[in-house]
């Protein structure tokens, strides 16, 4: 684990730092360590793709979902999940697509599930804003802004009496920052030191409310530091920096059981939900929206990759491809599905159906 | 059937020779034995709650239990019970089976968002692939002047909602194999206590036993008039029925102990068998459960109704103070005596 670090090293020092990691060589080091950031730029590049293609097929209207979109995110999901084990909790919101894509789920089933179809990862009766995958730790989200936060409170609660030395990440927007269930939580993830990383996706609006129409402070960070929770403030369009950040909280959480708040400064480029963008219709300005384009997680990281001689600009266009070729595959997938019988209405309203 | 009997005071317990040996003990011990069994079973089990470990032990029913199984397991908890509600959800989704404890059903309206848009949705939303197996216990208060917000009957809002299973266990027995079944039922279970239940007493087995959820019984057989009654109605409804034992009115008698799902069958043919059905409750009319009841029977047992369903319940007005507002608000057993001969008139 220590492998990054080094990297950092050698790009910031030029040269290795002694971290005992059984003498590794350099090129083996970087071998291992373009492997990270390679696996980050596709994944990112995943969320991205995925969700425009959702922007192209949208107006058909036969994708009858809410889509929250998380495109100008995706540096947060790539760069917390990455850190997880395949059965660590993951909660999240009724922005979820990045998160579910980052922590390992297959295109295919979650938009099977957009068009409502049985082979939907919720069978067609969640939609874009309960996606779940149980193999890979997704337990359900929610689309009731906080309403998940405790919910990862609780799955960390049952962690620590069962001693099974899983973590679990809440991911949140600023909106659930006003919920008293986020300080509900904090208090109680503090009083009982439970393994849980709370990964604030501060974008600065709730739908279309900003921040300082909701809030007296922009610092959301300062709830959790009230409750004496580590945190810390990252750029949330930098992948590597949520990248370092989640290692530290992770492993924290691991090892010793300790909670994080990681609050990640980013913006959401599309509108509140839809495929649009939002400047048209007053909700934001313009020139606000087009600074953060510049500072794009992609581009960013893209830029960082081929600086680090890691890809070059053929290599990334192959990635696209091939991304795309993946989630045309799983399009189809979704399309060709059957939708499921009506008699399935009544179906799973019960645990055992009595 | 010893285990459905129904005693209104230990008088009667001891003049019944029927079942001498079997071993009563009352409400809040049948509660507590439960809890305690389920434990020791089950180290998935725990309980949560405001209070839950403190010396009265949520009147009883939790008394000692942190001293045998210990604080994290008997867990005392912040004032923040919509958050903690939600951890408890989350909990079950991580396979423990929490059992979340309000001393008053007052205290449920703040933890309405957890309970009915997070526990009651899961396993729906989820497509079947996730399910939160989580008893939440909460206790009606009544009297001494308790007043609007420590005396709320509110099960009729959690029946509304698709998802969740209420039950209201009126004796011991039914207290200590509601429990048990609801911690393994596999969905949220709304269990729901009545303050003045808690001394009640009746036959318990000492062992782990189920009573299952759905399932009605008939707490006194009669041809003339059916009452169903809910909780501590049930014990109003006795004493109607004894009452009008005097006067030649032979009163059915069915407790119903689940309200969702609800044993309508038992219902159902009871009526068949009376014509005639009065409904009381510890709740309030407005949009009850007695609605609910009437709703089906007239819909589908029309043809056998001999006259008008009667409901007794609370008025739609908010629990006063003054023990004379007090009085003038709870129906009693005088009130059902009154349906009963108002519909045989």
């Amino acid at each position: 684990m220590k492998i990054l670090e080094n990297l950092f090293h050698i790009i910031y020092y030029g040269k290795s730092c002694d971290l005992n990691s059984e003498n590794m060589e350099i090129e083996e080091i970087m071998k291992a360590d373009k492997a990270i950031i390679l696996e980050l730029l596709r994944k990112m590049l995943l969320i991205r793709r995925f969700e425009e293609k959702i922007i192209d097929v949208y107006s058909v209207q036969d994708m009858k979902t809410p889509v929250h979109l998380y495109i100008g995110q995706e540096a947060i999901a790539c760069g917390v999940c990455v850190h997880l084990k395949n059965d660590d909790y993951v909660f999240s919101t009724h922005r979820s697509h990045g998160h579910c894509l980052a922590k390992g789920t297959p295109p295919s089933i979650l938009y099977a599930e957009f068009y409502g179809r049985k082979s939907g990862c919720a069978k067609g009766k969640g939609g874009s804003m309960h996606l779940v995958d149980t193999e890979r730790g997704i337990w359900g989200t929610t689309a009731i802004v906080g309403g998940g936060i405790p919910l990862g409170i609780g799955t960390a609660l049952a962690s620590k009496m069962k001693r099974d030395n899983k973590v679990t990440v809440v991911f949140f927007g600023d909106g659930a920052a006003d919920e008293g269930t986020l300080q509900e939580s904090l208090n109680f993830v503090s009083l009982k030191k439970l393994p849980v990383i709370f990964v604030c996706e501060n974008n600065f609006y709730a739908t279309n409310s900003h921040l300082r129409a909701r809030r007296a402070t922009d610092d959301i960070i300062r709830q959790a530091q009230a409750c004496s929770i580590n945190s810390l403030q990252v750029n949330g369009n930098n992948v590597m920096d949520v990248y370092n950040a989640a290692k530290n909280a992770v492993d924290m959480a691991r090892d010793s059981g300790e909670a994080s708040f990681i609050e990640c400064k980013t913006y959401r480029w599309m509108e509140h939900v839809g495929p649009n963008y939002d400047y048209i219709k007053g909700c934001r300005p313009q020139s606000e929206l087009d600074e953060w384009i510049k500072n794009c997680p992609i581009e960013h990281h893209k830029d960082f990759t081929k600086s680090m001689g890691i890809i070059t600009e053929d290599d990334f266009v192959d990635m696209i491809n091939i991304i795309d070729a993946e989630i045309e595959t799983a399009i189809a997938f979704a399309k060709e599905s059957a939708f499921p019988d009506t008699k399935e209405l009544f179906e799973d309203v019960l645990f055992n159906n009595i | 059937m010893p285990w459905t009997k129904v005693f209104l005071n230990n008088k009667e317990l001891d003049n019944d020779g029927v079942n001498k040996g079997l071993r009563s003990i009352s409400y809040k011990e049948a509660l507590k034995e439960a809890h305690n069994l389920m434990m020791d079973k089950d180290e998935r089990v725990f309980i949560m709650g405001e209070g839950v470990d403190d010396p009265g032990g949520v009147f009883g029913s939790t008394v000692g239990l942190c001293d045998k199984f210990g604080r994290d397991r008997v867990m005392d908890i912040p004032l923040a019970e919509n958050g903690m509600t939600g951890v408890a959800i989350g909990a079950a989704i991580a396979g423990m089976k929490p059992i979340f404890v309000h001393m008053r059903m007052d205290f449920l309206p703040m933890c309405m968002d957890q309970i009915i848009n997070h526990a009651a949705k899961w396993y729906y939303m989820s497509g079947g692939r996730v399910n939160v197996n989580i008893v939440i216990r909460s206790i009606i208060g009544r009297g001494w002047g308790s007043a609007a917000q420590h005396s709320q009957a509110i099960h009729g809002l959690f029946v509304h909602i698709p998802g969740l299973k209420v039950v209201m266990p009126a004796t011991p027995y039914d207290a200590k194999g509601l429990l048990i079944s609801a911690l393994e039922d596999g969905n949220p279970v709304m269990f729901v206590e009545h303050r003045w239940l808690y001394d009640s007493i009746g036959y318990v087995p000492n062992d782990i036993y189920t009573v299952p959820i759905g399932k009605g019984v008939v707490r006194r057989q009669g041809k003339d008039v059916t009452v169903v009654a809910i909780s501590h109605m049930i014990y109003e409804a006795m004493l109607a029925a004894k009452e009008l034992q005097n006067e030649g009115v032979d009163v059915e008698i069915i407790d119903p102990r689940s309200i969702k799902p609800l044993d309508e069958g038992l219902i159902f043919e009871s009526i068949r068998k009376t014509g005639r059905l009065v409904i009381a409750d510890v709740g309030g009319k407005m949009v009850g459960v007695g609605a609910e009841i009437a709703s089906r029977v007239y819909e589908d047992m029309y043809g056998f109704l001999k006259g008008p369903v009667r409901r007794i319940g609370l008025p739609d007005v908010p629990t006063p103070c003054s023990s004379v507002l007090e009085k003038a608000y709870y129906p009693d057993y005088k009130d059902i005596v009154n349906s009963i001969k108002t519909l045989l008139s």
